[in-house]
């Protein structure tokens, strides 16, 4: 056997295939292992990449790291199409299908638990954004110059005044949202807010969230958040998925870990 | 059995799924299982993708345009001082203007 075993998810055996064009890290295609009810989906990765040295020096690497996750994410993803995977962390590698098939077998118990807990679920996500106060400039009347100290302070509480308005407006908007969502929802996590720089959105991002679907509520969830969407001045709300359960996969396991 | 026929298109990814998006679900999310190659863990679970930006690629990431983290007061000591001195600067501005404002005030309010 040569190369390294890059393990993207842990599946119950599903009866279609995957896309054919289907590559997954590195290039090679997935391929499933399976080993009694599980199946583990997993790439042949080299070791020049992948041992422990190259591996931590190329996770330093943005390129690297963008190009390793964009191919993961679209192996889930077409899994997610198939079946409900468990999709694992990005950078799970093993020596040999032997590794991975002792590490499926150790761990079967909790595998099949969530996945029964997922099974048939997907993930959306629901951001929102505030968009950023427009430019005293670039506003419709502009405003006089100030000819006074007082008129300067003036001027300056009134534009404070409605960027406050919009924050709060922002707020209880996002706070209602996840309200109504949570409760069309099976379960929701709220993470941490984006970094324009690395999402290359604009405004600012004061609400990001993740909600446990079943597939066959799907389209009512969605239908839910498109009619949030219109009416609401200096506030986008965006909506991704459907994604593999990411955010709800891991903490059953960890559990079991800490106690 | 599942019923992925019945979900609909999906939104962004690809399109609208932005890296954000895809790095904070592979690298933050999912199941956490220490494989044959120990990477130490911390490099990806600790870190959040804004420190991982600053810590470990600065160069690529300036090189990419990603520089957010010099105006950033709270991650650049270089950031605080230009505050501070943008402050100042501001605040001097002011000053010269209300004092040019007054000597005139002072004149009109004069009988």
């Amino acid at each position: 056997m040569t190369g390294l075993r890059y393990v993207y998810a842990v599946c119950r055996p599903y009866g279609k295939p995957l896309q054919a064009q289907l590559t997954g890290v590195g290039g090679d295609p997935p391929r499933l292992l399976a080993h009694r009810g599980l199946v583990a989906v997993v790439s042949h990765v080299d070791e020049a990449d992948f041992a422990e040295d190259p591996l931590r020096a190329h996770l330093e690497d943005l390129d690297w790291l963008t190009a390793v996750a964009r191919a993961h994410q679209g192996v889930i993803d077409a899994l997610t199409t198939v079946t409900s995977p468990l999709p694992l962390r990005l950078g799970t590698v093993f020596r040999d299908d032997s590794g991975v098939r002792t590490m499926m077998e150790a761990r079967e118990e909790s595998f099949l638990r969530t996945l029964d807990r997922l099974d048939g679920r997907v993930e959306w996500g629901v951001k929102v954004y505030v968009e950023a106060e427009p430019e005293p400039a670039a506003s419709a009347a502009p405003e006089p110059k100030p000819v006074s100290g007082r008129d300067y302070l003036r001027q300056r509480r009134m534009r404070t005044k409605s960027q406050d308005d919009l924050w709060q407006r922002a707020e209880s908007f996002a706070t209602r949202l996840h309200e109504t969502l949570s409760g069309a929802a099976e379960d929701s996590r709220l993470h941490a807010p984006q970094n324009p720089a690395l999402s290359g959105a604009s405004g600012r991002n004061v609400l990001n969230a993740a909600y446990l679907v079943p597939r066959v509520k799907s389209e009512e969830f969605v239908e839910k958040v498109d009619r949030t969407k219109d009416g609401t001045p200096g506030i986008r709300v965006q909506l991704t998925g459907p994604w593999a359960a990411y955010s709800f996969a891991g903490e059953e396991i960890a559990e079991e870990e800490g106690s | 059995m599942t019923t992925p026929s019945r979900l609909p298109e999906p939104y962004g990814q690809g399109g609208g799924a932005n890296l954000a998006d895809i790095l904070e679900r592979v690298l933050d999310k999912g199941v956490v299982i220490a494989g044959d190659i120990r990477i130490n863990l911390l490099d990806i679970e600790l870190l959040t993708i804004k420190l991982r930006l600053v810590v470990a690629s600065v160069d690529k990431a300036k090189e990419m345009g990603i520089d957010w983290w010099e105006s950033d007061p709270a991650l650049s000591s270089r950031a605080r001082r230009d505050e501070l001195a943008r402050e100042n600067a501001e605040l001097r501005e002011r000053l010269a203007r209300l004092e040019e404002l007054e000597p005139r005030r002072a004149q009109e309010e004069s009988p």
